[in-house]
Order: structure tokens, then C-alpha cells, then sequence
């Protein structure tokens, strides 16, 4: 007796039949009944008539029954939405039921049945066991709870199931746990805005803890979870790593996937230089190995994710490229990608091996793979110079099988080959020819028309071969007639004497007999360029071009960034992100990896948009305008080259700390500009001044001052952050004028044109003098470098802090947005010096709030030196004194606004602390600069006490007559605004 | 979450059809009939098959598509895994997984995936909780439950469904405690024309049977357990102990189950225990071609070689074959191409060969391809990675039990090309 008796009832009568079999007063008939019922519902036929007899039945103690009928009514309560409610009070009565089986069953039929009038009624017994006692019944009602979501969201909210639902994931029981983890999962996933899986390190904690306890799917569950926080440092980072790791050796391998996920996501947090990274890249190796030994599907899956784990990081399987070499029975699906991998893998170490492998497969039956593995043995020989010999020789042994697809294929990886390594191999062409006959497929025909024109001059019989081209010309695809053209013409530019009748006959064929605009096109322009100006023709079509390189068929680094957070999902299969395929793409968010904390890389995160190397280790927070103008004065005189010593422990105030950076670069000795860039950041915590203490960076050389400090350039718009465009940058001040030097690269696959550039309003009025002039469109991986000047009169703005800029860079593929800081040493203008006269009587004017004191440490210049070297960067020195065995220097500055700025530099011998004294600023009154009445910057009142080198009694400053005022300075004119400006820098009195 | 699964016949017929969420139309697997026509062969059907608003999600076996309809971002795998495991279960249920068989217990196999799988998310997937679930249909239960009127469906929760070993229930008695293991290692290898291996790897697992009254704690230990660097166990294997001291502690499930599985890369540590020596030659002009190959033993560890079987897909080109075996059996489907040669136990004093000719179509060039032998073996009482058991203890209970460890060494997928 088995259930396919089920489906014999095929008489006129069936339904009628059940009917009365399901009313019958017999147990045992009506189970059969509801069987029969099942059974052809099963095979997809209508049924939903019964449905009053079978709720009928749904009253029972028998539990199979009972099964059999909720089986029923979840299939058909959509269709009987009146009927189904006749169901209800059976589901309430069961939810009370002593045995947590029966409870648990109740709830979790009552969930399927998506009918909205059952909705209210859900609602109490839902509560219940959402609380039960029992964890089986508990787990089934957090399904439960994602269930009814999906059918009335609204009701969820509003019953506070979503709160009940969070409280489980402190379950005592992991299975419980998981469920709601996975519940959550699928709301938020619906619902992306809702911060529902509000991550923390207490609930990662529990999810960890729930992860070792878990059943297989709810290890699977917890792992995407976990996938999504992010840690807060990369301690935190590897703390988690550290107990995923065991998931690497579960047997499922939906597990081992997820657990990869996770890994390869924080990995990213965790510097390079720890151990702990280089044990786990080892651990990720066996586990993806040993999916490759699953079934097939599974097989195909892991390979799909291998690829673009090989392509973030190749370290990992680089030793592991035997396990893709392709079984024959094999399937198709699983062969292809293996392919892959193994092209991706292949190096100089590997190849030998490689290509034997490739040449195996080329002549195996299945001719997508075959044809596939022709290709990737020109890919081989674009992506290992060092093969490339080999490869080409390869490709010709397998061109004398003069099988035909085989030869198609390989003239056009050959033609490719051709690109990447121009005038080494032409010696095949002749081989190449000998097959033109048998070329039928378009792509061959193509390549082989583009060979035969590309080294016209060394085939005798080019002509001739073109023109038997030629005679079908109508019948040939797009592609072939474009190139046939093209190639046409290419021999008419190198043989013109003989190939004349046959450049008009293709010109013809293009232009007047073809219906095709861009045959059509593509003739007129080769017509007319040969008409007018047969040189200009040569050298548009004869060009040099650009070589290809292998990384064409890669995915694009952002996206495949994007992809390697999705790792076994579905995303990763297609390799597209997924709101390129999600149903609807409800506001799928985008995931990204997390930026490193290491020490390493640490210049990319993207909220940095440093203007000097120094400033790329800028905090957001920025100082008041009191420490930036401390900031400007605070020289910084450290030898350069001994790695700058300007801890933390001279730093008396915040301010100093803000500015001092950088200054001792500037001092550098006989280095030249660029050597001490990078020794810097270490030196100091937050060196916004950095500029200014470039400054002294100048050749050794006393008097021969060539310009102006400029800091090394810094990555100012990472290409993560720009679709593949990235900008660094710098700025420089040269014989009065201003530059912004940038070099833009394309690390994005596709060519960009049409740059320009925009500043936002700014505090010093910095605008672009010129558009952005980038001649040729940037080819992918190119660089282009520009100097764009500047000028300061577009309209100002206060800036926060006083030196930022944002700029806005538009390409043909979008608008990008970043901000950088401007050293303001390029602001410093060449008129600087003030009288001596006026400074002695602004000097003693600048009230007291307005001075400010830094010392700058280990700068071992004379005073002379040190004059000298900040001349170069317009900072002029008025008066020099000395005073107790130190040199005293005044100094005066002025920017491009027409603030002034006094300052007084300390420097004791054989001391080597510069003390760096009151540096006010003064305006004089009406300048140029429309905003600086509202920009005037001020000394902030920052007086030193105590520093720890320098000695306290000696920074007070020293008796001068012409400063008789304690040395206090004033702005010529300061409006009331300007001080509240400052303000905050007088708070930060030691 | 997995939406709905589809049960299709290799002709294309769907059969079975269960929703987990609303139901889905069956025209969704249109999409998958369309891949399935431009595959050559059932086998080379895609896993992944995208549609405009589902993807689906399949796998092979027995001769039927077990196809999974997803709306939303799911992992495959978890879904792919899954399939099998539905397999499985179907396979431990019935004896075979076929479609007669599922069409006999069509309403057995609706309550298991109802209980396996709730709103999509995997509820029991574990065969001993599903079998106190719904009990297996035996000839003796229909004929009691005919009789009494009792089901086949348990009413009691399972008890080891939320235990901390959720894979064993409690209260197991039997009055023979015995446990054995089974060491099965598989070789995969491709070797080259020229005899010299070109990837060689092992896939071993250890299969167990144990049946155990009670709550028995079993430690197993080996001799080389370094051997073991890339290993996936069973969820019921304490990994800090694997991690420490290298050995396995388990409170076993009750019955069959796989311990552990393990993967052995290393090339070194591969021995081939089989070689082939081949001549198989098409001759340009003739249409006549010659074939020959002898198997021999190589790295054996004085074990013999039994079970051995050869087949080989020969060209399209070849019409006929007439060989003599020295030993066994051997068959040439004209139709199909493919040869198979029964050879049983290779007896080292005189190697099994077979030789012979080959009718080639007349008039075509010579085939462009070369078959590739595909061999099968096995050896008994040998591990060929070298792993041993040193000793398995028991805690935890008070009885002795009998235990036993067999070993065994298997072709995997054994390729050798010509």
C-alpha cells in the first residue's frame, strides 16, 4: 500500500467523491480523504473547493491529521479568506495546549496562513509564546514573528513584537537565538532603514556565544550578522576573528563560507605587520581548498566566491593552484570557473605548469571549454611577460591541429598578444595566413583583418588578402566591416603607391552603400583626413596605441571591495552588487569594508583630505582660529633628518601642539624639500600649522632660497570614494603666484574626460585662475599631472578651520566632493616686510589678548639660517637683538587679505629650543580683501608657563625698550567680531 | 529565505511541489527548462539560475532536480546544502531517493519538508529528531497502523531537539554497546600521459556506526594526527580539544553518522597505488586504430588491489572496438563511446591487460581528442595517507563496549590521460 494510490482517483466525480469521504463519521476514511486531498495538491491541482469539508476535519486528536489539515489551509487560505477564519478558534484553543508540540505547531501555521483578518487573532497567542516556557515553542514564534512582518509590518511595530523579538537574542537556549538572529535578519533585510540588528559589543558578545551552540543554520545566520558590525578598533576586530575561526572547519560549508565572509571583512582592520594577520591569511587557505571537494553545485559556488577572493587577495591560494586544475568529468559550469582562478593564480613561479595544463584542455570535447582555455593561454602570456614566448609557440602548435574553433580562437587571443607586446612575434603571421580561409566567425575574422593591417608593410600580399575581404564586404558583420575599413586604410597610409583603387573602393562600400551610421561615419572621416592632410591621417591612424595590460577583465577594485562583504550570498555569484538584481532594490544599503587601523594605510581613510603629508593625520576637530594662527607662527626647527622631535613634551599648550608640526621639516638641512615630508607626522599629535614649519625646509644653503616650501603631495580624494578617479595633491607658492599641483589617476576600467573644477567659498577667497585643463581623456591606470594656479580674490567665507577648502571635480562619470587643508605659508605674500618704524608702533598696539607662545624643539640653525630660510617663504625679518646670549628675531608677515602678522623668535645658542613669541597679527585698515574685516585673525593669548626645555623664567620676554609694553602687540584695527572670533583660544589658557 | 521547491524528472516533468511562503507559480521553472535545453547533458545544468524575479537554486541527484525558488539575498550555499540534506533525509527515509519512491510516500515526504523547513529557515535537519518527528515508513508500521488506527506521526517534542546535544536523544539502550569506525579515503589524482602525477590529493572521512546505551563521552586519538591540518567534524566534536591536544572528544550521535572529513594535499604524503601503462595510437591514413593498456600495483604497502574497474569515453570517431582481457570483462557501447573494462583483483605475478583494435569511421581524419582512462580501485585494510587510530576510550558510562576500526582506500575521481 503506498500513497500513489493517492492519485488514481482520476474519475468525472473526484472532487464530489472526496467531499463525502471527508464528511464520513470514520477516523480512518477521513484521514484517507484529507491524504487524497494532499496528494493532488502536491502535483499542483485545484483543490480549494474542499475547503470548508477539510477545516471540518481540522478538530481532532489525531495529530497527523491535524498536520495534514494545517497543511491544507496553508495553501489554500489565501484563495478562501472568509472560510479561513472558521479555522481560528481551533489555532487558539491549540496554542493552549500542554504539550509544547502541538503549541508550537499552532503558531507556526497560524503564521503561514497569510490571510489579514487571522492577523488580530495571531496577535495575543503569538505574545504567549513568545514567552512560552518552552524554547521549541519559543523559536517557532520568533519565526513566527518574521512571518507576520512580511504580511502586516504595521501590526508587528505597533504590538512591540519587534522589541520581544530583540529581547530573544538573550535567550537562554542558542536555538532560539539563532531563530530570532535569522527573524531580524529578514526584517531588516525589508526593511534596510530600521536599525533593528542594532549591533554592540554586548550583543556580538551573546551572538559569539550563541554561535559555538547553534545548530548548523543558525551558525549560518549569526555569521551574516556578524558580517555587518563593525568593530570599533582592530583589537576588537581580531578579538572576533579569533572565535570565528573554528567555523572554518564545520562541515557545512554554508558555515565555512560565512566564516570566510567575516574574516576576509575585519581582516582589513588589522595592520599587516601583526602576526596574528599572517596565521589567519594561512588558516583561510584549507578550508576553501576543502570546498572543492563538495558536490558540484556547491563546488561551483565556492568557486565563484575563490574568484573574487583571489582577486582581493591572491596571497592566499597563490601556493594553491593545483586544486583547480579541471577533472574531465567535471561539469561545464565548475570547469569554466576554474579556469579562471587558475589564470588569476598564474605567475612566473606557476606557468609552465599552467600552460601544459591549458594545452591539455584544448583538446579536450567540449568546445566552450576549449575555447575558453585558448583564451586563457593568451591571457597568460598578457598577464607573465616572461611566458609570453611560450604561450605564442603554444598557440601555434594548437593552430596546426587546424581544428577549426580552436584556430578562430587562438588568431584572436594572437591579435591580443599583438597589442600587448608590439613587433616581437610577427614572425606567426605568416602561420596566421595560412588559415584565413577558415575563419567564419566574425571575432576571428576581425582580429585576423586587424593583423594583416596592422603589419601591412611586412606582408607582401596584404593587398591582395584585404581584397578578398573585400568581395563580401555586405555579408560581413559590423565588426569585421569597421575593421576591414580601417585596415584598408592603414595599408593605403604605408603602401600608398599600389592600394589606391582599393582604399576607394572600401571608402565607397562604407559610405554610400552602407545603411550603417557608424561604418558610414567611420568612412567619411578616413575620406576626408586622407583628402585633406594625408600627414594628419598618418598620424590619427597610424598612432601609437596604447598597450593593453591584463587587468581588463578584473572586477573594478570598488566594486569588488563592495562584493567581498557579500560573500556567499547570491551577489557574490553574479558578481554584481545587489541592488543590481535584488526584486525592487528597496534601498539596499551598500556595504563597505572597513578602513584599516593599522598603522600602514592609514593616509587613505577618506575623511583625510590632507593638504601636506603632515595633515593627513588631522583629527575632524579642528583648533579655534587662536591656536591656527599660534599654528602659524609656531616653528617647528628640528634638524629633519634625525626624525623630528617634537613630542608631546614640549608642548605646553594645545596650540602648540596644533601648529608645531611640520616647522622642522622646513629647517631641513642640506635635504632639499621633499626628503623630510614623511619623517614628520610621528613628531607631532595634530599638526594643522604643518605649513608654516615647511617653510624651513629650505637647501642648507643660506641666501639661495628657491621659493617657497611645498609639502609632498598627499592623496586627497581616494578613488574608493570617486568611482576610480584619484587626486593628490599639494600646494606651492611660487614668485607670487599660487598653485594647486594635482595629479589625477584613473584606477577606474574606463577612459574619463571632460575635468573641471570648482572651489567652494573659503576663508581666504583661494579660486581657481584658470579651468582645469586636462588635454587627452585619461586612460585607465594613467596619471595626469596639472598645475592649476590660483588667485584669492573670489568670495570669502570663513572656514572651519580656517584653512580648509572643499573642492568639487566633475568628470564625464560624476561630480565628486572633497575637502583638504592649504598650508598657509602660500598666503604669505611678497610684501611682507613691514617698516621698522610701523612695527615698533603695531607691535606695542596689539593688546595682550592676541599673543600667543610656542617653543619649537631641537632646530639647531643660527639665527642667521633661520632668517633666511623663512624669507623664502615671506616671512621677513624686521629686527634681530641680542639679549642675554640669544638672538632675538622680529619678524613680520603678511597674507594675501592684508592681515599682518608680528612675531618674535627666541633663540638661545647652543640651546636647541626656539622659543617662539608673541605672534599677533594686525590689519591694517582698509585692504583689498572685502572679507577681512571679518576674518581678521588674532594672536590668541596663550601664554606659556613652565616649558619643560625652554625653562619658564626665561620665556618672559626680555626688557626692550621698543617693546617697553612687555612685548604686547595689537591689530592696527580689530573689530569686536574678530575678538569673539578668537575667543576660544583665550580659553585655552594653561 | 527558500521560498518554495520544485521536484523535476529528468524528462522535464515536475512532480512534486512545496511552498513554504506563498505559493509560487510553476511557470517559474520555465527558466530553469530553458537551461536545462541548452545544457548538453543533466549534469551541466547551472546551480544558480537568475530570473527576472526569483533566482533558483538546483541540484542533482538520483536522476532528479531538487529546485529551489529564493526571492530575496540568501546565501546559496546555506541553500544548496540544504538541498542535499533533503536528499539525504529522503535517502534515509526510503532506501533509495527515486521518483517512484516519493511518489509512493508523497505525503510522508510533504510532512518532513514541512517539518524540516519553516518559513524558510531550516527547523530539523537532524535524521534522528526528524524520525521521532514522522516516523519512516516500514511495511510492518502500515500494516499496525491500518490495523490500530495510530499514525505514523510522533506527538511527543523530540528530546534531544533542544538539548545541548541537540544530535543525540536521550534514554538509548541497547544490550550490545558497539562502536566502529570507518577510515575511507578516496584519491583524487590526474596523472599525465607520461606516467608522472600532476595533482594527487586524499579525501578521507571517518564514518562511524555507534550504538551506545546512554550518555557515552568518547575520546579517539590517533597516531599521527599531524597528518590532519585541514579537517571539518561533525558539530558534535569539542574543537578546543582538537586545537590543544589533538584528539577528537565527542558525545556521539546515536547510529551512523560522519565523524569527521579531512583533506590531504601535501603531494609527498599521496602514494599512487595503481599505475597505467597505455598505448593507444589513430593513424592518419588507416582507419584502423591500436589499443592497449595494462594496469599494475605501485604503492600498495603489500596490500592487493581489488574492485578495479577502467572505463574511458573514446572519441566520437571510434565505430567499433575488438579487444581480448586478459582477465574480467569488458564492454564498448557504440552508442554512447564509452568503454568499460571489469578487471576485479590485480594479481601482481601477471598484470591484467587489454589489447586490441579500434574501427575508426572511415574517411575522417583522426580523431583530435585523446580519451582519458578513468580508473576505480579499492584497497582494504589500508589507509593510503598513513593515519591510524591509536585508541578510543569511553567516559562517562559504566559497560564495555565493543569496538572495531576498518580501514579503506578508494579511487576518488582517478584520471589518467593518453
Amino acid at each position: 500500500m503506498t500513497d500513489s494510490k493517492y492519485f488514481t482517483t482520476t474519475k468525472k466525480g473526484e472532487i464530489f467523491e472526496l467531499k463525502a469521504e471527508l464528511n464520513s463519521d470514520k477516523k480512518e476514511k477521513k484521514k484517507e480523504a484529507v491524504k487524497k486531498v494532499i496528494a493532488s495538491m502536491t502535483v499542483g491541482k485545484d483543490v480549494s473547493a474542499l475547503f470548508p469539508d477539510v477545516v471540518n476535519c481540522m478538530q481532532t486528536d489525531n495529530l497527523e491529521l491535524k498536520k495534514l489539515v494545517y497543511l491544507y489551509l496553508m495553501n489554500y487560505a489565501k484563495s478562501q479568506p472568509d472560510m479561513a477564519i472558521m479555522a481560528v478558534n481551533t489555532f487558539v484553543k491549540d496554542c493552549e495546549d500542554p504539550n509544547p508540540l502541538i503549541r508550537a505547531l499552532a503558531v507556526r501555521t497560524m503564521g503561514c496562513i497569510r490571510v489579514d483578518k487571522i492577523t488580530e487573532y495571531l496577535c495575543e497567542p503569538l505574545r504567549k509564546c513568545l514567552k512560552d516556557e518552552d524554547p521549541y515553542v519559543r523559536k517557532t514564534a520568533a519565526v513566527c514573528v518574521a512571518k507576520l512582518h512580511d504580511i502586516n509590518a504595521q501590526l508587528v511595530e505597533d504590538q512591540g513584537f519587534l522589541d520581544t523579538l530583540k529581547d530573544l537574542i538573550s535567550d537562554s537556549n542558542p536555538m532560539v537565538v539563532a531563530n530570532a538572529v535569522a527573524a531580524l535578519s529578514e526584517i531588516a533585510e525589508s526593511h534596510p532603514s530600521s536599525n533593528l540588528l542594532d549591533l554592540n559589543p554586548q550583543s556580538i558578545n551573546k551572538l559569539l556565544t550563541a554561535l559555538n551552540e547553534c545548530t548548523e543554520w543558525g551558525q549560518i545566520f549569526i555569521l551574516d550578522c556578524l558580517a555587518n558590525y563593525m568593530p570599533k578598533d582592530d583589537r576588537e576586530a581580531q578579538s572576533i576573528c579569533e572565535r570565528v575561526t573554528p567555523r572554518l572547519s564545520h562541515a557545512n560549508s554554508a558555515v565555512v563560507l560565512s566564516a570566510v565572509k567575516v574574516l576576509m571583512k575585519f581582516m582589513e582592520m588589522l595592520s599587516k605587520d601583526l602576526d596574528y594577520y599572517g596565521t589567519l591569511l594561512k588558516k583561510l587557505a584549507p578550508p576553501l581548498v576543502t570546498l572543492l571537494s563538495a558536490e558540484p553545485e556547491l563546488q561551483y559556488v565556492a568557486l565563484r566566491n575563490i574568484n573574487l577572493i583571489v582577486q582581493k587577495r591572491p596571497e592566499i591560494l597563490k601556493h594553491e593552484m593545483k586544486v583547480f586544475f579541471v577533472k574531465y568529468n567535471d561539469p561545464i559550469y565548475v570547469k569554466l570557473e576554474k579556469l579562471d582562478i587558475m589564470i588569476r593564480l598564474a605567475s612566473q613561479a606557476n606557468i609552465a605548469q599552467v600552460l601544459a595544463e591549458l594545452k591539455e584542455y584544448a583538446t579536450e570535447v567540449d568546445v566552450d571549454f576549449v575555447r575558453k582555455a585558448v583564451r586563457a593561454i593568451g591571457r597568460c602570456a598578457i598577464k607573465v611577460e616572461q611566458s609570453a614566448e611560450r604561450c605564442v609557440s603554444t598557440l601555434l602548435d594548437l593552430i596546426q591541429t587546424k581544428v577549426n574553433y580552436v584556430v578562430q580562437e587562438a588568431i584572436v587571443v594572437i591579435k591580443d598578444i599583438f597589442r600587448k607586446y608590439p613587433n616581437k612575434y610577427e614572425s606567426v603571421i605568416a602561420t596566421l595566413c595560412e588559415n584565413l580561409d577558415s575563419l567564419d566567425e566574425p571575432e576571428a575574422r576581425a582580429a585576423m583583418i586587424w593583423i594583416v593591417g596592422e603589419y601591412a608593410e611586412r606582408i607582401d600580399n596584404a593587398d591582395e588578402l584585404l581584397e578578398s575581404f573585400l568581395e563580401g564586404f555586405h555579408d560581413e558583420s559590423t565588426q569585421v566591416q569597421l575593421q576591414l575599413l580601417t585596415a584598408i586604410v592603414k595599408l593605403f597610409l604605408k603602401k600608398p603607391t599600389e592600394t589606391q583603387e582599393l582604399v576607394q573602393q572600401v571608402l565607397s562600400l562604407a559610405t554610400q552603400d552602407s545603411d550603417n551610421p557608424d561604418l558610414r561615419d567611420r568612412g567619411y572621416i578616413y575620406w576626408r583626413l586622407l583628402s585633406t592632410d594625408p600627414v594628419a591621417a598618418k598620424e590619427v591612424v597610424l598612432a601609437e596605441k596604447p598597450l593593453i595590460s591584463e587587468e581588463t577583465d578584473l572586477i573594478e577594485p570598488t566594486l569588488l571591495d563592495e562584493l567581498i562583504c557579500y560573500i556567499g550570498t547570491l551577489a557574490s555569484v553574479y558578481h554584481k552588487p545587489p541592488s543590481a538584481f535584488v526584486e525592487g532594490s528597496r534601498g539596499v544599503v551598500h556595504k563597505s569594508l572597513p578602513p584599516r587601523t593599522g598603522s600602514s594605510e592609514s593616509a587613505e581613510s577618506p575623511e583625510a583630505a590632507p593638504s601636506a603629508g603632515q595633515a593627513a593625520e588631522q583629527p575632524a576637530v579642528i583648533p579655534a582660529q587662536g591656536d591656527l594662527l599660534g599654528d602659524l607662527l609656531n616653528l617647528d626647527l628640528g634638524p629633519p633628518v634625525s626624525g623630528p622631535p617634537l613630542a608631546a613634551s614640549s608642548v605646553q599648550m594645545g596650540a602648540v601642539d596644533l601648529l608645531g608640526g611640520g616647522l622642522d621639516s622646513l629647517m631641513g638641512g642640506g635635504g632639499g624639500f621633499a626628503a623630510p615630508g614623511p619623517a614628520v607626522p610621528a613628531s607631532m599629535g595634530a599638526p594643522l600649522g604643518s605649513g608654516l614649519g615647511d617653510l624651513f625646509d629650505l637647501t642648507g644653503g643660506v641666501g639661495t632660497l628657491s621659493g617657497s616650501y611645498v609639502a609632498p603631495k598627499s592623496v586627497w580624494l581616494p578613488a574608493m570614494k570617486a568611482k576610480g578617479l584619484e587626486i593628490s595633491g599639494t600646494f606651492s607658492r611660487q614668485v607670487g603666484s599660487i598653485s594647486m599641483d594635482l595629479v589625477l589617476t584613473n584606477k577606474a576600467l574606463q577612459v574619463m574626460s571632460d575635468f573641471a573644477i570648482q572651489f567652494n567659498r573659503n576663508s581666504f577667497g583661494l579660486a581657481p585662475a584658470a579651468p582645469l585643463q586636462v588635454h587627452a581623456p585619461l586612460a585607465p591606470n594613467q596619471s595626469v599631472e596639472i598645475s592649476l594656479p590660483l588667485n584669492t580674490v573670489g568670495s570669502v567665507m570663513k572656514m572651519d578651520p580656517l584653512n580648509n577648502l572643499q573642492v568639487a571635480v566633475k568628470n564625464n562619470i560624476d561630480v565628486f566632493y572633497f575637502s583638504t587643508l592649504y598650508p598657509l605659508h602660500i598666503l604669505f605674500v611678497e610684501d611682507g616686510k613691514m617698516e621698522r618704524q610701523m612695527f615698533l608702533a603695531t607691535w606695542k598696539d596689539i593688546p595682550n589678548e592676541n599673543e600667543a607662545q610656542f617653543q619649537i624643539k631641537d632646530c639647531s640653525l643660527s639665527a642667521d639660517a633661520v632668517s633666511s630660510k623663512l624669507q623664502g617663504s615671506n616671512i621677513f625679518t624686521i629686527a634681530k637683538r641680542n639679549v642675554e646670549g640669544q638672538d632675538m628675531l622680529y619678524q613680520s608677515l603678511k597674507l594675501t587679505n592684508g592681515i599682518w602678522v608680528l612675531a618674535e623668535l627666541r633663540i638661545q645658542p647652543n640651546n636647541p629650543t626656539f622659543t617662539v613669541r608673541p605672534l599677533p597679527l594686525a590689519v591694517p585698515v582698509p585692504l583689498a580683501c572685502p572679507g577681512a574685516g571679518r576674518t581678521v585673525p588674532v594672536g590668541s593669548p596663550l601664554q606659556q608657563r613652565g616649558g619643560s626645555r625652554g625653562g619658564a623664567e626665561r620665556s618672559q620676554p626680555p626688557e626692550v625698550p621698543w617693546l617697553s609694553r612687555g612685548a604686547r602687540c595689537s591689530p592696527l584695527s580689530l573689530s569686536p567680531s574678530s575678538l569673539t572670533f578668537w575667543g576660544a583660544g583665550g580659553e585655552r589658557r594653561c | 529565505m527558500i521560498h518554495s521547491l520544485f521536484l523535476i524528472n529528468a524528462s522535464g516533468d515536475i512532480f512534486l511541489e512545496k511552498h513554504w511562503k506563498s505559493a509560487v507559480s510553476r511557470s517559474v521553472c520555465d527558466y530553469f527548462f530553458e537551461a536545462q535545453e541548452r545544457a548538453s547533458e543533466a549534469e551541466n545544468v547551472p546551480p544558480v539560475i537568475p530570473t527576472p524575479h526569483h533566482c533558483l537554486l538546483s541540484v542533482y541527484r538520483h536522476k532528479i532536480f531538487f529546485v529551489a525558488v529564493i526571492q530575496s539575498e540568501v546565501p546559496p550555499l546555506f541553500v544548496i546544502e540544504f538541498l542535499h540534506r533533503v536528499v539525504d533525509t529522503f535517502q534515509d527515509y526510503f532506501g533509495v531517493c527515486s521518483e517512484v519512491m516519493i511518489k509512493d510516500n508523497v505525503v510522508v515526504v510533504y510532512e518532513v519538508l514541512e517539518e524540516m523547513l519553516d518559513n524558510g529557515f531550516p527547523l530539523a535537519t537532524e535524521s534522528n529528531i526528524l524520525k521521532e518527528l514522522i516516523k519512516p515508513p516500514t511495511i510492518l508500521r502500515t500494516v499496525v497502523n491500518t490495523i490500530t488506527g495510530s499514525t505514523n506521526v510522533g506527538d511527543q517534542l523530540p528530546t534531544g531537539q533542544l538539548s545541548v546535544v541537540p544530535w543525540r536523544r536521550t534514554g538509548v539502550k541497547y544490550t550490545n554497546n558497539e562502536a566502529y569506525f570507518d577510515v575511507i579515503e578516496e584519491i583524487d589524482a590526474i596523472i599525465d600521459k607520461s606516467g608522472s602525477t600532476i595533482t594527487a590529493e586524499i579525501q578521507g572521512v571517518i564514518d562511524a556506526c555507534v550504538k551506545l546505551t546512554g550518555m557515552p563521552d568518547l575520546t579517539l586519538s590517533f597516531m599521527n594526527p599531524r597528518l590532519l591540518d585541514d579537517v571539518s567534524f561533525h558539530p558534535c566534536v569539542r574543537f578546543k580539544r582538537w586545537e590543544s591536544e589533538r584528539i577528537l572528544s565527542f558525545i556521539p550521535p546515536d547510529g551512523n553518522f560522519r565523524l569527521l572529513s579531512y583533506h590531504v594535499s601535501a603531494q609527498n604524503l599521496v602514494a599512487i597505488p595503481v599505475y597505467v601503462k597505455h598505448n593507444i595510437s589513430f593513424r592518419d591514413s588507416s582507419s584502423l586504430g591500436r589499443f592497449e593498456i595494462t594496469v599494475g600495483p605501485k604503492q600498495t604497502m603489500g596490500k592487493t588491489i581489488e574492485g578495479v574497474m577502467v572505463t574511458s569515453q573514446m572519441p566520437k570517431g571510434v565505430l567499433n572496438m575488438s579487444l581480448t582481457p586478459s582477465q574480467g570483462t569488458h564492454i564498448f557501447d557504440p552508442v554512447t563511446k564509452l568503454l568499460s573494462w571489469d578487471v576485479g583483483k590485480i594479481n601482481p605475478q601477471k598484470l591484467p591487460s587489454l589489447k586490441g583494435s579500434m574501427n575508426l569511421q572511415a574517411g575522417t581524419s583522426k580523431p583530435d581528442e585523446n580519451p582519458t582512462i578513468n580508473l576505480q580501485f579499492k584497497i582494504q585494510q589500508l589507509a593510503i595517507s598513513g593515519l591510524k587510530v591509536n585508541r578510543l576510550d569511553m567516559y562517562g558510562e559504566k559497560y564495555k563496549p565493543f569496538k572495531g576500526i576498518k580501514y579503506m582506500t578508494k579511487a576518488g575521481k582517478f584520471q589518467v590521460r593518453t
